[in-house]
């Protein structure tokens, strides 16, 4: 009999028979939730509903114990003295490589295992830890770190959250250590973003003891050095109901040693030269049954709740890269002197520099808010997850942007040390999820919950009753907020019902045609995402003052000011049937350039 | 020669790259939220007895440090490169600022009475005092032989052979066991803590102990009475011949 357990994040199938096997009933992952199962508690689902939701908010998460501080500031010291005078970024990236020999000083410094329980020989950090560790990478080696976030951060990821006790026991020591790498085979040369349309296929063989597993995958970082693999493939499952075969998507832990798996070159790429991306083939690759990880079937899931439990690391990391590029343009704005004074006295510099220091302070508030929540046992957090990320690479790319510029021509140079950031920073809007997907998600998400609402009521007006009813922007906050943030407060609480309401009407007048209208989507996350960022400033800087410190409150509420001006312009565009017709004629340009394969004007000088 | 019992002192001191200030009272310089680490010296000689110990010359590596309670941290980075087990003899915050090497040397040698090393290990001098005296006072109050500003130091026939960078240059010097040493920069390349050492730091046992105790008496034996910046450099004159310079030199009182 296929005997199948639920336990927390694993499941364990023990096989008896390959007549069980056949008659495979797939079993839903109760305890890994995704999507709309997931129960409705977070802060960004809350907004949709018109809902402030506060207890992520107060107090601002205090996870780590004063041992655990104390251990973070001296790991971190560890770090800095290992990327100060161990390792060269300029020649990691002019070599494509990092050298062998700093390979093993990384594994002696433990850098492979930061996550992993103690009991496999990892380092067993918290999230809030693996993040402020993860600053380090930010601020010196973007490529270094895609190196070793590969390998933890999703590489072996799926073990850890769903690996049954023999795989923990067989896999995570060696990986820990950094004996051996992992790499996320997910996407392939047709699946993108799509990655439920991947085609790599592992079917059952006779005996019922293997998988034979065939396919490509593509851009696999670390895909080039690996010898574990969390490979996603299409396994044929009898559906429960129909008693027909489908295709759904399984997880595997496929090693190199299993034979059938071999790699290309490694890419040559814009940034993060060092860090090896190469495409990863299975030709008749035979994996265990025991290999499978988690459910045979719920693979998608596995998938995304390994990139979504990675998510919150790139806004930690991202914040040491932009407070170091904060540093470099301050100093030479301060130094550098053109025509009568300064860089520094002019107000164009300033208001860049302000501009940066604000981005900066947004991104910290929600990264740490993230990872500090997870910390403290959040039930969901995929909306926060996928905020922080789109902010986060966003933001430090045009930190990094606006720091060539008040550089000037230096900025461009490779031995000033910038440009090589830019060109590291450009992938963090692509990977692990575009940007533009994971708008399209916020955005769908919160639909979806406003559309779930609307079930019970029946006519539009009853809809539109129940979207203005939920909250009343004169009920005060529950807890107790500095007297100096009351206007920024005001203008959360406004703009959250405002937007509420504005995406309800939107959802009534599209109905379910609305998940083509990625133009007002686009919109409706840019205020979700704006929104997220003035409640995270407001909750720091509210719990850094209740401590004795009011500094930063004027941060928030620039931020809060400024955030609160885009929210009122986007929420307008968003029921305005002249804005409408404005991007609909502007969707016709696009179209037809689309029609003409390029560019749609000729040459006005008639040649 | 092995399974020796070594002694290190550690100090936690304003970290080198600091810019410092003097304390608007003229008495001291500014401590209050300025970044702290360990002398690098002391680094030096913590490093020695690891590798001692992975000679197999050592045994066991006891780490002592005077100070307030943060000088927990600079034992917990001492433990975390290696050493077994740590001592705190603590100092009020505050009074240790005057806490002077004659202090320092008293608490130490009633350690070795306590610890029994073979050997005692201490960076050459502090950073922030410069006094370059514990190491001797201790010596000499043990009568143990000393190996100070030691760049190398080697075991051979049951002794230590020492060389001392010295203002000369090298001198080469045999020490026999127990002895008291003092570390120099270039005895050795100091190892940063790696994470898993961090982490088995943890579980290494620190023994409280006070000067009180230990039958101490460390009141200062110097008084500071002013601190000031270095006079800021004036600028120089540059004189055409040797005739001018000596009226120059007559007319500032110099001659």
């Amino acid at each position: 009999a296929v005997v199948s357990t639920q336990s927390t994040g694993s499941a364990s199938l023990l096989y008896k028979s390959t007549k069980a096997l056949r008659a495979y009933q797939p079993v839903a992952v109760t305890c890994k939730r995704y999507l709309a199962d997931a129960p409705n508690t977070s802060f960004a689902r809350g907004i949709f509903l018109g809902e402030l939701r506060e207890e992520e908010l107060f107090p601002y998460p205090d996870v780590l114990n004063e041992e655990q501080k104390e251990t973070i500031s001296m790991m971190m010291e560890a770090g800095h003295s290992f990327f100060q005078e161990t390792n060269d970024a300029t020649a990691n990236d002019t070599n494509e490589q990092i050298p062998e020999d700093q390979l093993d000083q990384m594994r002696a410094l433990g850098m492979y295992g930061l996550m992993v329980p103690e009991e496999y020989g990892g380092i067993a950090l918290t999230n809030t830890m693996y993040a402020k560790f993860g600053e380090l990478t930010g601020e010196y080696d973007l490529g270094l770190g895609i190196h070793t976030g590969a390998h933890q951060s999703i590489g072996y990821k799926g073990i850890l959250l769903y690996g049954n006790e023999e795989q923990k026991e067989k896999y995570l020591p060696s990986l820990a250590s950094g004996d051996v790498f992992a790499c996320f085979c997910l996407t392939e040369p047709s699946s993108g973003s799509d990655a439920s349309s991947i085609k790599t296929r592992a079917v059952l063989n006779e005996a019922g003891t293997h998988y034979v597993m065939n396919g490509s995958k593509i851009w696999i970082s670390n895909g080039g050095i690996a010898e574990i693999f969390t490979v996603f493939a299409q396994t044929p499952a009898i559906d429960a109901k129909t008693g027909e075969t489908k295709d759904k998507i399984t997880a595997f832990i496929v090693e190199r040693a299993f034979g059938g798996v071999s790699h290309g070159p490694p890419e040559k790429k814009m940034g993060i030269k060092c860090s090896n991306t190469a495409e990863v083939y299975f030709e008749n690759c035979e994996i265990p049954v025991e290999n499978v990880l988690g459910e045979v079937g719920g693979g998608f899931k596995v998938a995304m709740n390994i990139l979504n439990n990675g998510r919150f690391g790139m806004g930690a990391c991202l914040t040491g890269t932009m407070r170091m590029l904060i540093a470099r343009a301050t100093d030479h704005a301060n130094n550098r002197k053109q025509f009568i004074s300064n860089l520094r006295e002019y107000q164009g510099i300033q208001q860049k520099i302000a501009r940066m220091n604000l981005l900066c302070y947004a991104n910290e508030s929600m990264a740490y808010m993230l990872c500090g929540n997870m910390d403290r046992g959040a039930p969901e957090y995929q909306l926060e997850a996928a905020i922080s990320k789109i902010f986060a690479s966003q933001a430090a790319w045009d930190v990094c942007d606006e720091t060539i510029q008040i550089l000037g021509g230096a900025g461009f140079m490779k031995d000033v040390g910038i440009e090589r950031w830019m060109r590291d920073l450009r992938i963090f809007r692509i990977f692990e999820g575009t940007n533009d997907i994971l708008k399209l998600f916020i955005a769908l998400n919160g639909v979806q919950d406003i559309g779930k609402k609307f079930k019970s009521a029946g006519t539009v007006g009853a809809m539109m009753g129940l979207a203005r009813s939920k909250f009343l922007p004169a009920a005060p906050l529950k807890n107790k907020v500095h007297s100096d943030l009351s206007s920024s407060v005001d203008m959360l609480r406004g703009d959250i019902s405002k937007f509420s309401v504005a995406v309800s009407e939107q959802v009534i007048k599209h109905k379910k045609k609305i998940i083509e209208q990625q133009v007002l989507l686009n919109r409706i996350a840019d205020v979700a995402i704006l929104l997220q960022s003035m409640a995270s400033v407001i909750s720091r800087s509210n719990t850094v003052a209740e401590k004795g410190d009011t500094s930063e409150i004027a941060l928030a509420n620039a931020w809060c000011a400024d955030s609160h001006q885009r929210i009122k312009i986007l929420i307008e565009e968003m029921g305005d049937s002249d804005v409408t017709k404005v991007d609909d004629a502007v969707l016709d340009v696009g179209k037809m350039s689309l029609d003409a394969n390029g560019y749609l004007a000729k040459s006005p000088i008639g040649c | 020669m092995s399974g020796l019992r070594v002694l290190v002192g550690c100090k936690r001191v304003i970290d080198y790259a600091v810019k410092i200030r003097v304390r608007p009272d003229s008495l001291g310089v500014v401590t209050d939220g300025v970044k702290h680490s360990m002398i690098p010296f002391d680094e030096n000689a913590i490093e020695e007895a690891v590798r001692m110990k992975q000679k197999k010359i050592v045994k066991e590596i006891v780490v002592a440090s005077c100070g307030p309670a943060q000088s927990q941290e600079t034992i917990r980075t001492a433990l975390a490169m290696g050493a077994d087990r740590g001592i705190h003899v603590e100092v009020p915050a505050g009074t240790d600022a005057n806490l002077q090497p004659l202090a320092v040397a008293k608490i130490f040698s009633k350690l070795v009475e306590k610890e029994k090393p073979d050997l005692v290990i201490l960076g050459k001098q502090a950073i922030d005092d410069d006094a370059n005296q514990t190491t001797q006072l201790l010596a000499g109050m043990l009568d143990w032989p000393q190996g100070t500003m030691a760049s190398v130091v080697a075991a051979k026939d049951g002794n230590l052979t020492i060389t001392r960078e010295i203002d000369g240059g090298l001198e080469d010097i045999s020490v026999s066991l127990p002895a008291v040493i003092s570390a120099d920069l270039r005895l050795n390349e100091p190892r940063y803590a790696t994470l898993p050492n961090i982490m088995k730091a943890k579980k290494k046992k620190i023994e409280k102990l006070d000067p009180e105790k230990l039958g101490v008496d460390i009141t200062p034996r110097l008084k500071i009475l002013n601190v000031v910046d270095p006079p800021v450099r004036q600028a120089g004159d540059k004189v055409p011949d040797v005739t001018t310079l000596m009226e120059k030199l007559a007319e500032k009182g110099h001659l």
